[in-house]
Order: C-alpha cells, then structure tokens, then sequence
C-alpha cells in the first residue's frame, strides 16, 4: 500500500487502530467496548489508557486462542457478547477487530447479525474494522465514530441540534466543546464524549457503566441536526462521519481544524454563528480578549523559539499552526500518523515562509535524527517525547495523548480561547522554568 | 453469603473464586485455563509473557516482529534497572504494515534485524513473534538463522503469537530462548561444561525493579555467595551465556522462571530451590536456603546467614512499629500477577498487623492455591484470573481499606476510595529485601493513613 513506508520504527510516534476504536466507544453512554482478537490486544490498551486517563476503561476481549485462529473466532466472540451482557448489562456492546481476527477473515458483521441474545439481555451492537496493522490509533477513532453513526443515527424533522465530531482531544476540551455549542443555543451531539466516562469523580460502588457519553438515542437524532462540525485535518479525502451525514442526510458538514489559538477558535465559532444565526456571546469575547493581552505580555519570551511538535495529525497540524501563530517557528512538525500530514500542513499560508520541516510517518528513532538537525529550543507533544527531551536537555510541553508522567491528562486543554490560554501559559511557562534552572544566578522576576 | 456471592459470578468464571473454610480444609479451584471471553481478564498475552522475562536484558536487541502497536504498548514498561547498557529501553518494531501482512513480512524482518544490528551492535538479538506473524506464517527461524550466521552473533526466535496459549507459554518461550543462551560462552576462560569451580548461584526469576536484584546480590555476598547470573535482571548476554557454571539456581516469581531452573537442573545439573525476596520471614528463608545449598562446601554460611538476618531484624523491625501502630487492624486485598508473590505479601502484611481478606493473581498454579489457602484465614476470597467487577466487589465486601495490584487494579481502588500499593512492574521504590520492607511499610502506610479518604464518596455515603 504504502511503498515508502519504513522497515522498522524505533520507538513508535503511534499505537493501534483498536486503541483508538476502544476511546471512541468509550464516549457512548453505556457502551463496553470489546476487542475481538488476543487477550492482550484488550488489556495493554487498558493499561495504556487508563495510564493516561487515571480512570478504570474496562475493555473485554474474545480472548482468541489456538483453535480460534485456525476455526474462526465466532464461538469467542458469541461467549464474549454473552459474558459482557451478563457481567455489564451495557446499552452497547462495540466490537472493534484487531490484526487476527481481520486476517483470519472473520465475518464480524454476520456473527453480530446472527447473535441471539438472552431474553429481555438485547443492546445494540456496533461493529468497526481496526485491523492493527493498518493506520494508526487515531483512524480506528475516526472509523469508529463512522460506524456509529452509520449504525444508528436516523434521519427526521430538524432539531436545534449541532453534530460535533472532534478528533481526540481532552475531557476538559469536551466539556468545552458541549458548553461552547449550548451558548449558541444548540444542543451538542457531541461524538464521542468521554468526558464523564473516563474523567468521573469518586464511586460509591464499582460503575460498570461508568456515568456519561452520548446516548443511542442522540447518536440516532445525529440525522437530523442543523449542522455537523468536525474538528481536525487528519482524514483528508477519507469517508468521515460528517461527510457520511451530509450525503445521506443533507446536513451541511463543516471541515475544520482543531480550534486551537484565535485564527481556528475564531473560525469554529463563526461556523458556530453561522449555523445558530446567533453572535459570538460576551463571554467569549473577553477570553479572546485575555488571550490576546497574554500574547503581547510574553511574545518576548517566545521570539526566536524553535518548537519540535509530535502528536497525532489532528493535534501535530492544530499545534503547528498555534506556535506559528504566537511567533514560535514550527521547526519540525512529526506524526506516526500515515496520513497527509505534510500535504495538508503545507497548504496553510501560515506555515508557508516559516523554515518548517514535516515529518508524517514517523517515529522517534527519526524524528530524534530530525530534531537534532531542526535546532529546536523546545518541545511540545506526549509524554513519549520525554526521553527526547532529556537527551536533548530541553523543555517538554506535555499536551495531548498519551500524558503518564505527569497528572491531570484530562485537564490538558488546548481547545478555544481559554484552552489554548492554558497551553499558552504552560508553553512561556516551560521556557522560563527551563531559564531559571540553568541560569546561575537565578531570577525572582521575569 | 458465598452461595449466593458465587451464583452472582459468571457461568464461566465459577470455580475460580473461592472462599476460605473455618475448618482449614483446602479446595481445587480451576486456575491456569484460557481467560473467559467476555470476562475483561486483567492478564495480558503470551507475548506479555515473554516480554516481561527476555526485556532487562540490557545488552540486547529486543525486536517486536508486528505491527508497531505490540511493541509501542511494551516500551519501556517495566522498572527493570541496568548498570550499564540501556538497548533494553528502546521499542524496535518490523511495523508491519497491510503490504507486509498480504505478502509476507520475512523480507522486512531480515532487513531491519541486519540494519538494527548494524547500528546498535547488540550481544544477541531476540525476535519475538507477535499474532499477526503466526498466521501470516514468516518463516522467522530461517531469518534468523541466516542472520546469525552473517552477523556472528545469536539471534534466537521467540515463539511468543499472543493466542497461542496464555502469558504463562510466553514465560516458557523465553526461557527455552535463555536456555539457547546457556553454556554458549566465547569466553575461553569459560568452561563450555559446568565445572562448579565458581562455588556461585543463579538467581532466576530476579528482574531487578527499582534495583532489587543490586541489593540482593549485596546480601548474598555478605553471607559469603558470589551471583554468576540474575535472569534476568541486569542481566548481559555474556552473564546468560556464563549461568551453567553456577552451583545452584534460585528462583523468585517462579511462575515465569521455574521451567527454566529444571530445564538447566536436567542439562547442567544444578539443584534448584523456590525463594522468595518479599517480606522478612521469606527473605530470611531465602537466605537460610542458600547457606543450606552450601552446607557441604562453606558450612560456616549457615552462621554468617543467621549473623546477617539477627542484624537486618534488629534494624528493621524498630523501623516498622510506628507503621504497625497506625496499620494494626487494617484489612488487604491482593491481586498480582503471580501466587507465589501473594504468599510472601500475606505474610508481610501480618508484620504490619494487617490482615488479608481478598486475595488473586494472574497466573498461579494449583499447589500456589492451596497453600494461599493455608496461609489465609478463614473466610477469605481467593480468585485466579480475575476481573474489575469481582475484584471491586469482593474488595468492598470483604471490607478491605488497601489493594496491592498494579497500574489496571489501581483506579479501581482509587475510585472506590481504597488505599492502593503499587507492587507490579511499573513500581519505583525496591521492595524486596529487608529495606524493601520497610519500603513497603512506608507506601502503604502513606496511602492508609492520608487524610484525602475521609472525603472519598463511598465512605461518606
């Protein structure tokens, strides 16, 4: 498929497509997500998960075996969906194929169709293809957010409902994103929500459905919003659940990026406007405002600063143009996503000019060599960055997926005028503290 | 309670949980079976299995034949510490892509194993096999053989497909990879047979997590005990390859290393003895076993070991009474990857005045059950391959007010507003040894006593 792709990764920039289904299938409202391949395609993704989120994610696993791969792996699967109905009682069961039971040739479809359920135990039963092997965790996300909505969503009269579909961005980012669209006065499907599914607060007894995620019953209504919203430029040509919407549906789709920085939280909140018929409200106003104030406080600071982003390619493009934004020159811009990320980066005028290097495909073994060359004065990315950091003695700015050495993942925010006022602050903050603790003297004032 | 609590569990998870009797009578539960499908199993694969044993060698090249998820998930994981080289760190990856899948991946594994060894110049290289190549069917022995012969150095295949078996035939593919290892060194000082001139153990099984291993083999050579090899903590290539030349083999977390000890007491003809480093009583055993294995040879050990263990008890057990003052009473959960770990917890846990009402693991075998059984006291729940819905249960009904796991069983008793010790491989604080429990008191005692548990919802509901 991919001639130019890389014999070998040295400290992969990705994980897998069935991580990425599992996170989507998380932010349904009474979903289990159920890995139809090895017992540990299941429980690595947990702990990679729950690593970052700090959260219990139960994910179950048809738990292949020997006899499963050479027979077929419908008896697992069917005592799988048996055993999670049973042990969970969940809305929906999403089942997520991995690289075995995709190479096998395992009908998923056709097993589901043909499941008989325990009495009065039905859900519903949604099913994505992630074979592992093909993309990155962040296209089974986006697969996975398709096939909900192609399984479920309904068409009918228009509701004052606006579809979001953001790429994988922070709990406090979705809670942002629902807020953002109800001062519009339009009620948010927004798709996945895992904001109270894998960011809850304390249980008086083990929640497993945890409280939160967006109901079937909005996933079916998504047919019938005045709009769809989708945030990120990752899947390029690709079939999209807002493009899926549109031609099926006729809801008008809205492409953008990440609304990260003023330029794209501007241009998500006039789609906003356009679709609600209502102005930016006051309140946003002044974030922008604050935001804006902060830029001139410390674009001293930042002039002349040399960033390294990684990340997935809907944050790597969102933060690129951020930096460029705040007069930070994107020097290398790297992503283990195989997408277009050098194509769609360099067609924004913003990033044209600056001496920016794209980097997609990649991994740190690479993008190390890379970096090097790029003569960075910082970093921003996950926290797989920070060896890099170390042996390059130079500040990480942790934003995005995965964050598991520091707290507070799901309050990492970048989203909107105050999210990005967070990454912004953290960014000036991260230079100066890296400053202060090389400098000899030491400084009480900045 | 436990009649109506076992009919609560699923149909497929019956005869994996049980509950201790009053009369000591112990009972057969049904443990080292494939996971329950469905059943959200907190074991890994068997791959797992072979990573976790072959990954602190630290001077070799550790390549993940897949696609880059299996080796991204396992970077770095574990705490194993190195002295020196530090290959064992990084995540190498074929990567596979749908090509590599569609037409074979064996091309690609031959040219990233002599262009990673090219740039790397491992000791060995390890190959492990993940799903994907399993089915696809790469000839993955030959590459490695012609690689081995072009690159003089041994690149061993480990046959480590995550569906065939569970994590425990993941333990057994890396030991028959260490047993290629064996009595292969180019040492010419070292007999290619066991001599026994080097009157040193083995210890097998030994990863050393927060530096465990470093302070084991400190406590040895105080009683006098030169380690030929740690497998496989800290471990070099050349140290595997040197192991047939020690006396004896001891073997801690015998779950994943207990083959391999018989494999060389068959070939090299080194007695064996289970030990364990957890805990007082058994770190003490552990020591008193040694200086048993030497009794013809050093009988003056058998002193210098109880020498050492009076002074170690001297000094720790001051340091844990003010522990034991604020723990007395408590009540324990725990769940961990092998049984014969959970032995020596209960037992620690005894020293800090706690009791265990819950308590599983991963991969314990049969006789590991039954003597959790004798240990426990009455009415407590043992499980095998467990999952977050019985574990949170039982935790809660058992009243427990700490779970010992690691990073999966970790929310569940921070959400529930339980004390949690991590005592898995993520864990940065050495527990093993005499200062390893004291070590232990402190963490529990830390996450016992904090004061944030008075707000937990639970507790307050």
């Amino acid at each position: 498929m991919n001639e130019d792709a890389p014999e070998y990764a040295v400290n992969p920039c990705k994980v897998c497509a069935p991580l990425g289904a599992s996170l989507a299938f998380k932010g349904v409202a009474g979903a289990v997500p159920l890995l139809h391949g090895s017992q540990g395609c299941a429980t690595y993704i947990r702990r990679y998960l729950i690593s970052h989120f700090r959260d219990p994610v139960d994910i179950a696993s048809s738990s292949f075996d020997e006899m499963a791969a050479v027979f077929g792996g419908r008896d697992s699967l069917t005592r799988a969906l048996d055993n999670v109905t049973t042990s969970y009682a969940p809305a929906l069961i999403g089942v997520a194929t991995t690289c075995l039971s995709e190479s096998i040739g395992d009908d998923v479809a056709d097993i589901l169709r043909h499941y008989q359920p325990a009495e009065g135990r039905d859900c519903a039963r949604v099913h994505v293809s992630t074979p592992s092997y093909a993309g990155t965790h962040l296209d089974g996300y986006y697969a996975t957010v398709l096939a909900l909505v192609q399984a479920l969503a309904e068409g009918g009269p228009a509701l004052d409902l606006v579809d979001l579909f953001p790429g994988i961005v922070c709990p406090e980012d979705l809670r942002w994103l629902k807020r953002t669209a109800r001062q519009f006065g339009l009620e948010p499907c927004l798709l996945p929500d895992y904001s109270d599914t894998l960011d809850g607060g304390q249980w008086t007894e083990y929640c497993r459905l945890p409280p939160g995620g967006t109901t079937l019953a909005q996933i079916k209504q998504a047919g019938r919003a005045r709009a769809s919203v989708e945030l990120g430029w990752s899947q390029g040509a690709r079939e999209t659940a807002g493009r899926y919407l549109n031609r099926d549906f006729g809801i008008p789709c809205h492409g953008l990026g990440l609304p990260v920085g003023i330029e794209a939280t501007d241009a998500f909140l006039a789609a906003l406007c356009r679709i609600s018929g209502r102005p930016v409200p006051g309140e946003l106003e002044a974030e922008r405002a604050r935001l804006l104030d902060a830029y001139a406080d410390a674009h001293k600071v930042l002039a002349g600063q040399r960033a390294v982003v990684f990340g997935d390619e809907d944050t790597a493009i969102a933060l690129a143009l951020f930096l460029a934004e705040i007069g930070v020159t994107p020097a290398l811009v790297a992503s283990g996503g195989t997408g277009a990320l050098a194509a769609v980066g360099a067609a924004f005028p913003a990033l044209q000019g600056l001496d920016a290097t794209f980097l997609p495909d990649t991994d740190f073994g690479r993008l190390g060599e890379a970096a090097r060359l790029a003569r960075p004065t910082l970093l921003v990315g996950h926290s797989k960055g920070s060896k890099l950091a170390r042996e390059l003695d130079l500040p990480l700015v942790r934003v995005g997926f995965p964050v598991h050495d520091r707290f507070g993942a799901a309050r990492l925010t970048t989203l909107g005028y105050a999210g990005s006022h967070r990454l912004f602050d953290d960014m000036v903050n991260g230079i100066l503290a890296d400053r202060q603790a090389k400098s000899s003297i030491g400084y009480f004032y900045f | 309670m436990l009649d109506q609590g076992i009919s609560d569990l699923l149909e497929d998870r019956q005869g994996s949980v049980l509950e201790t009797k009053a009369d000591g009578a112990t009972a057969a539960i049904r443990c080292g079976t494939r996971s329950a499908a469905g059943s959200v199993s907190q074991r890994a694969c068997v791959f797992c299995g072979s990573r976790v044993v072959l990954y602190p060698i630290a001077d070799a090249l550790h390549l993940v034949h897949g696609p880059a998820g299996c080796a991204a998930y396992t970077w770095d994981i574990r705490g194993a510490l190195s002295s020196g080289p530090a290959l064992h760190r990084h995540s190498f990856t074929t990567d596979l892509r749908e090509t590599d899948v569609v037409y074979g991946g064996a091309a690609k594994l031959e040219k990233a194993l002599r262009a990673l060894i090219a740039q790397h110049d491992p000791k060995t290289a390890f190959v492990y096999s993940t799903c994907i190549v399993g089915l696809i069917g790469d000839d993955v022995d030959a590459v490695c053989r012609r690689v081995e012969a072009d690159c003089g150095i041994p690149v061993i295949p480990v046959d480590s497909e995550g569906f065939k078996g569970t994590k425990k035939d993941g333990y057994k593919a890396a030991c028959a990879a260490i047993a290629r290892l064996v009595g292969t060194s180019v040492d010419p000082a070292v007999p290619p047979a066991p001599p026994r001139s080097v009157a040193g153990i083995n210890i097998l099984g030994e990863f050393n997590l927060a530096g465990e291993a470093w302070m084991i083999r400190d406590t040895y050579a105080r009683m006098g005990v030169p380690v030929v090899a740690t497998l496989t903590g800290d471990a070099r290539v050349d140290t595997v390859r040197r192991a047939h030349t020690a006396c004896f083999n001891v073997v801690q977390c015998s779950g994943s290393m207990l083959g391999l000890a018989a494999l060389l007491e068959e070939k090299y003809g080194q007695p064996y003895r289970r030990v364990s480093y957890f805990g007082l009583e058994d770190m003490a055993q552990a020591l008193y076993d040694v200086a048993d294995l030497f009794a013809d040879s050093d009988p003056g050990m058998a002193a210098r070991a109880e020498a050492l263990v009076a002074e170690e008890m001297a000094r720790v057990l001051p340091l844990l009474a003010p522990f034991r003052k604020d723990l007395e009473g408590a009540r324990a959960a725990i769940y961990v990857g092998g049984a014969f770990k959970a032995h020596s917890l209960i037992k620690a846990l005894r020293h800090l005045g706690m009791q265990t009402v819950v308590v599983g693991s991963q991969t314990g075998n049969k006789e590991d059950y039954e003597r959790l059984q004798q240990l426990c006291d009455p009415a407590t729940i043992i499980l095998d391959d467990s999952n977050p819905v019985e574990l949170s249960r039982f935790v809660l009904e058992k009243k427990a007010d700490l779970l010992i796991g690691g990073v999966k069983e970790r929310p569940i008793a921070y959400k529930l507003g339980l004390a949690f010790c991590d005592h898995n491989h993520e864990r940065k604080i050495p527990l093993a040894g005499f200062e390893g429990m004291v070590n232990l008191a402190r963490e529990v005692h830390g996450s016992v006593t904090s004061p944030v548990w008075k707000w937990s919802a639970r507790r307050r509901a």
